[in-house]
């Protein structure tokens, strides 16, 4: 087997020519993880530029109305371009300036990665080139704007679907062409390793922070922390410092789309199987024939067939657990949140907040979840407008 | 001596690559049979995945019009075994993990033994993982091919030592198609595999044209062409077999003078 598994979940399933640039990243990830000044710089950006430490918000008003659990929001909505997403790019494209690399290219299906890369990139001075499904490029219109007014290059992707899974593989076609002066910044928690595990230690920081934040709150751990999951990069950030405190509910929330009942879902742990593909073992929506699904969610951030190794490990040990939550209940919980706590969350994170409404008003006022508030919501209001009637164009 | 190996003993092989109902199953069949006809020494059966990404746009184009045709594996294991009653010279299957993984790697290398196949190319196993599939296939006297790249260096010798039928050796970075040149010291890289093992190579990625093939071949045992082939088989459609083994004997009389 080998290296880079979770359970069996994991391994590293490309194509030849990108081994030694794998490899080539493993090690100079083992040698800068360690290196103070690497870790100094890193943490000036996400203080100095990024916004660090993001805030632990207790919602009052949603906990009162819910009538149960005390409610605490992570507010990564409110970092430097206004996701997590800005956690694992600034770390991954420090290191691949220290790698001596000049261009990084990465795949994004919202948006916010794409985003986070070319303001990355802007900053330090890298060349820049995003792969985005064009039905996406087409859902988030703002974001691509953003990315070129940052200096990147938008590749709108017209294969297979047009959305993310799509964006991805277009990227890994791009880097087994141009590897030399090129790091590829994976998005989330997934790919080959060394991928799952970079981003992991990169997001991490999410948990750190909530563990700190909540035990000076409320002088104890947290009941369940709640995340959505796609690729899995905010949820296995906001899990990892937990995963030991096994009293502590990891739940992540993925998107049913119009039902894990029909074909149109992009909840991969409900209704997908074992495979390989995108340089994993993983879960993966397919057919029976292991033909990757078309999937569908109205969140092109959850929009993805696939969920990264560690997660399928962490449910096959059933460590976390892992829920379904449709279009209209993010839709609800979009809504809801904008109304109640006069935050509008991301309708990625509105997939937690849904499940958050069901949960809280099932538990004891002396129990507390932590919704880890992945993104900020502005990107989909002409999007949610439009899923209810209003023709509204950014 | 395996089938694969006697591909590679009447001088330089041509190899190449379809894929399995592009336009369809039936025209594939008539396509493999000239192909053999036009000189072909070695056949790559590519079953279709969702998504090739090792492919360059010809072959990504000709996996969605076969699988939008309904083709799947079953059918493709049923249509080689047909194919075996006439066709003699060796073929082997060429897909992506996913679709031998979950058909079972042990049941997919039991139907690709009783069809009569020789073998299996997976381009997204790379050394690192292939125990898991090439174990259950060697049980079953198949070959799995293995891959080195431009990228390869250092890893050519530890592939070699391991490499089963032919070493495929990737001409250029990037995914597969068509390119107008080929700039990578293919000299060097069969030089690397040929040190620590006597197995033939064939080179791959890009070559369509009879100087491209006469080039590579000199460098190599033989040379493997696809989305030439592919991208006639778009452009024709159920007319494609004339045209393909008007090709394919217009590459095979180019090496045939080295």
């Amino acid at each position: 087997m080998s290296k880079g598994r979770f359970g069996v979940h994991g391994g590293q399933y490309v194509p030849e020519t990108l081994m030694n640039a794998i490899i080539e990243l493993e090690e100079a990830y083992e040698h800068y993880k360690k290196d103070p000044d690497f870790n100094r710089e890193l943490e000036d950006l996400l203080n100095n530029y990024a916004g660090r430490p993001s805030r632990l918000y207790f919602a009052e008003r949603m906990s009162k109305e819910l009538g149960g659990a005390r409610i605490y929001l992570k507010r990564e909505d409110l970092n430097h371009t206004g996701a997590h997403k800005i956690n694992n790019v600034l770390g991954q494209v420090l290191l691949a300036k220290k790698m001596g690399k000049t261009r990084v290219i990465a795949e994004t299906g919202a948006g916010q990665h794409g985003v986070a890369t070319a303001t990355a990139a802007a900053l330090m001075d890298m060349e820049c080139e995003i792969f985005m499904g064009k039905e996406d490029t087409e859902r988030q219109a703002l974001n691509v704007y953003k990315m070129k007014l940052l200096g990147a290059k938008v590749n709108a992707v017209t294969t297979g679907t047009a959305t993310l899974k799509d964006a991805v593989s277009e990227a890994m076609r791009e880097w087994t062409n141009r590897i030399d002066d090129t790091h590829y910044v994976l998005g989330s928690v997934m790919g080959p390793h060394p991928f799952p595990t970079i981003v992991r230690d990169f997001q991490a920081v999410i948990s750190k922070e909530i563990k700190e934040q909540i035990l000076e709150a409320e002088g104890r751990l947290p009941d369940a922390v709640i995340a959505c999951v796609g690729g899995g990069s905010n949820a296995i950030g906001a899990f990892y410092n937990f995963i030991e405190d096994r009293e502590v509910r990891l739940i992540g929330c993925e998107a049913a789309g119009r039902g894990i009942d029909t074909a149109d879902t992009a909840a991969t742990i409900s209704t997908g199987r074992l495979g390989i593909f995108h340089g994993m073992k993983s879960y993966f929506c397919q057919d029976e024939y292991g033909q990757i699904a078309p999937v569908y969610s109205i969140s092109a951030g959850l929009d993805y067939p696939g969920v990264g190794p560690e997660h399928a490990d962490l449910y096959d040990t059933g460590r976390a657990e892992y829920v379904a939550i449709t279009d209209d209940e993010a839709v609800d919980a979009f809504e809801y949140l904008s109304k109640t706590e006069g935050i509008i969350p991301a309708i990625e994170s509105a997939h937690a907040v849904a499940y958050a409404m069901k949960l809280a008003p099932a538990m004891g006022r002396d129990k507390i979840i932590v919704v880890n508030l992945s993104g900020r919501g502005d990107k989909d209001c002409a999007a949610i407008a439009r899923y209810r009637g209003e023709d509204i164009h950014e | 001596m395996s089938r694969i190996r006697e591909a590679f003993s009447n001088g330089k092989a041509f190899i190449h690559f379809i894929t399995c109902g592009d336009p369809s199953l039936e025209v594939t069949k008539e396509i493999v049979k000239e192909m053999e006809k036009a000189g072909a020494d070695l056949i790559e059966l590519g079953i279709p995945f969702s998504d090739p990404t090792a492919e360059g746009p010809v072959i990504q184009a000709a996996n969605v019009r076969a699988l939008s045709g309904g083709v799947t594996t079953d059918k493709i294991f049923e249509m080689a075994k047909e194919l075996r009653e006439t066709v003699k010279i060796p073929m082997v299957f060429m897909t992506y993990a996913n679709v031998v993984f979950s058909y079972g790697i042990e049941r997919f290398a039991q139907k690709t033994e009783q069809t009569g196949m020789d073998g299996i190319i997976l381009p997204d196993i790379p050394y690192e993982e292939k125990e898991e599939f090439a174990s259950v296939f060697r049980k079953y006297g198949l070959d799995m091919i293995s891959l080195i790249a431009p990228t390869s260096h250092d890893r050519i010798s530890m592939i070699a030592k391991e490499a089963e039928g032919f070493v495929y050796c990737v001409s250029s970075l990037g995914v597969t198609g068509m390119r107008s040149e080929i700039t990578t010291d293919i000299d060097e890289m069969v030089g690397l595999v040929k040190k620590c093992r006597d197995i033939p190579c064939a080179v791959g990625f890009g070559i369509s044209t009879p100087e491209q093939a006469v080039k590579m071949a000199g460098a190599a045992d033989g040379v493997i062409v696809g989305s030439a082939i592919v991208k006639i088989c778009g452009q024709y459609g159920a007319d494609s077999p004339k045209y393909v083994a008007e090709y394919v004997k217009s590459m095979k009389d180019a090496i045939r003078q080295i």
